[in-house]
């Protein structure tokens, strides 16, 4: 299995771990990852709040370069995801779009066709290669583990947007990171606030906004014994991950929860060190 | 003999309160059959007709448009008329959470004080503007075009559903919301209109306006209507951009931000995003950038990844770039 890696900003600079145990896991998972290094950032979701023209044009030409190799593009963050999802469907709908954005890439020798589909991790390994894979090859189930899931908006929501790419997730009863967790060995918890935002994109204009929303949904994952947090998106992980003391203080209590990356639970049921899932990089001890 | 209609037996745990008589609200379970042409609103009528009349909702046109008849069903906002019973079943199973929008603004079981949601909607005068003569020759026109562009924003009937699903309202009882925003948008963007400008500045304060959104898209699932006002919000940005009426602050820094580190870097340079963001207000941020710092998670000016083909981005940015700042 061949694939197409959109790595993202935050997985080669803040959450170099995401990108660490992506790559390790996916090597012991028979898949070959080419990482998109002409890729640029995507704007994470405000870059269009001041240019639109210019993000489509930018995510147009992110995707190029997975056209180019003939692959599907995989995302490992989910607002990466969100940002080139909607780039791929504004112009696979909309052709006078799609040749004023051509229009602009053909300066630089590239054309969008629309060829490759873009995909977040989770879905490719839920959808293509499947969990009964990677059931058997689980060395170490986290069978000692309740694992609470938290599966970031930009994965399941809008759901019209992400139900092209993620097979009728349901938006207010996602199960995929569930079923992951419990594929490999673990419990997953329950809890309400699992589909929920974690406050990440208002995170300097609006911090006590961001750190309510982060230390309530730590909050109530801790109150249903969880014992880590594991979440599709790095912005999530950050958030919860460095600012989970911040958050406490504004719920009003301790929080004290290790926050992982989908790589990095994989790798360790599957039998990674923590050095190979770059553990060391997490901001609350993840010591398993 | 006719064809046999389709029935199945939901499980209701309903919320209940009367703030008249109860001091705590509680769940009541009821078991109702429904049938496939059933909505949302024939459960909560049988839930009255058949169980206990006390039981209170709002409600009026049946037909998905006075707006009156919003609720939650397993957390999700629901305009009950408009929802088939079956189609839920689908999404849920046969067990249902019915609650109503806002447990906190509750007054009697689904019905919420609505008072926040109203106030709102009218601080952004949610009204055409414009010297128009009061005894016209002719229809003061709107071309298709324009009125394409209003994206289905003059369609919202005000059920809320999108503003009490909202996180950002939730933790902040000073944001507008989506539903007011929306409706912002729905005027901004009506040619006939000539109060922008008010509205925009109205919208752009920090703590209450655009800004504060969070980007959970909750609004755009809640919405029965398709509203969808997250796209809406986001076009509220770029017209404060077009029109000259961003402040410089961390909010409007921050997204023009993104444009200056591509054009560096191609990837985001977030020490710098944060700096150029805050001003002199990064410094709040140093605790944090420590204990980033000491895990390996910052990336230093010498060893900032770069995108490959660097050229081209510069490229892109000057000739596709549409806005100013
Ligand atoms: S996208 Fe923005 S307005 Fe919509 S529900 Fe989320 S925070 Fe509220
Ligand atoms: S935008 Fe949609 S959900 Fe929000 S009040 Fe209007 S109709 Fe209801
Ligand atoms: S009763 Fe009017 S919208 Fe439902």
């Amino acid at each position: 299995m061949k694939y197409a890696l959109y790595t993202g900003c935050t997985a080669k600079e803040s959450t170099p771990e995401l990108l660490k145990s992506t790559m390790a896991v996916a090597k012991v998972l028979g898949i070959e990852l080419t990482i998109l290094e002409e890729a640029s950032c995507c704007g994470a979701s405000h870059l269009q709040d001041f240019d639109e023209f210019l993000s489509l044009v930018l995510n147009a030409r992110n995707i190029c370069y997975a056209e180019k190799l003939g692959l599907t593009l995989i995302t490992i963050c989910n607002t990466c995801q969100i940002n080139l999802a909607t780039t791929k469907d504004r112009l696979d709908n909309d052709e006078e779009l799609k040749d004023r954005v051509n229009e602009k890439l053909k300066e630089v020798g590239l054309e969008y066709k629309g060829s490759s589909e873009v995909k977040h991790l989770l879905y490719v390994l839920r959808d293509e290669l499947g969990y009964e894979k990677i059931k058997n090859m689980v060395k170490k189930p986290l069978s000692d583990f309740n694992i609470a899931p938290f599966y970031g908006c930009h994965n399941i929501r809008p759901s019209e947007l992400q139900n092209i790419t993620n097979k009728g997730e349901n938006p207010y009863n996602p199960t995929s990171l569930d079923e992951l967790i419990e594929t490999l060995g673990g419990k997953a918890v329950e809890y309400v606030r699992k589909n929920s935002c974690c406050g990440f994109h208002a995170d300097l204009q609006a911090p006590n906004t961001a750190a309510k929303l982060t230390g309530l949904a730590l909050s109530e994952a801790i109150d249903n014994n969880a014992d880590f947090v594991v979440t599709p998106c790095p912005l999530c992980q950050l958030n919860f991950d460095v600012k989970q003391h911040e958050a406490g203080k504004k719920v009003g209590r301790d929080i004290e929860l290790p926050v992982l990356h989908l790589a990095q639970m994989i790798g360790l049921a599957l039998g990674l060190n923590k050095k190979e899932l770059g553990l060391e990089h997490n901001v609350t001890e993840a010591d398993f | 003999m006719a064809d046999a209609i389709e029935t199945k037996k939901i499980y209701l745990k309903v919320f209940r309160f009367n703030h008249e008589t109860d001091y705590l609200p509680y769940y009541k379970n009821y078991e109702v059959v429904v049938s496939q042409d059933e909505v949302m609103l024939d459960v909560l009528n049988k839930i009255k007709w058949e169980f206990d009349s006390t039981f209170s909702y709002r409600r009026s046109c049946r037909h998905g448009i006075c707006g009156s008849c919003g609720i939650k069903v397993n957390n999700r906002a629901t305009l009950a008329c408009k929802e088939r019973v079956f189609d839920m079943i689908e999404l849920f199973g046969n067990e249902m959470t019915i609650e109503p929008q806002s447990r906190k603004r509750v007054i009697k079981d689904m019905v919420i004080d609505k008072k926040d949601f109203w106030d709102k909607y009218n601080a952004v005068k949610p009204y055409m503007i414009t010297a128009v003569d009061e005894h016209p020759d002719s229809e003061n026109y709107m071309s298709p075009h324009d009125y394409e562009n209003l994206k289905e924003a003059d369609i919202c009937v005000q059920c809320g559903n999108c503003y009490y699903a909202c996180p950002s309202v939730e933790v902040n009882e000073d944001y507008l919301g989506p539903a007011s925003l929306a409706k912002t948008y729905r005027f901004n963007f009506d040619t006939r209109d000539e109060a922008k400008i008010d509205r925009l500045d109205t919208v752009n304060d920090l703590g209450s306006g655009i800004w504060d959104c969070v980007k959970c898209y909750e609004c755009a699932e809640a919405c029965p209507k398709g509203v969808n006002p997250i796209e809406k919000i986001t076009y509220l940005h770029t017209q404060t951009f077009q029109e000259g009426r961003a402040k410089s602050n961390v909010a409007t820094r921050h997204a023009v931000g993104f444009k200056t580190s591509i054009n560096m870097h191609g990837f985001l340079d977030e020490g710098m995003l944060v700096a150029y963001s805050e001003g002199i207000g990064v410094l709040k941020h140093l605790p944090e950038a420590f204990k980033m710092f000491r895990k390996g998670k910052i990336a230093m000016p010498w060893n900032m990844p770069k995108s490959k083909n660097l050229d081209e981005i510069k490229k892109l940015i000057k000739s596709s770039s549409s806005a100013k700042f």
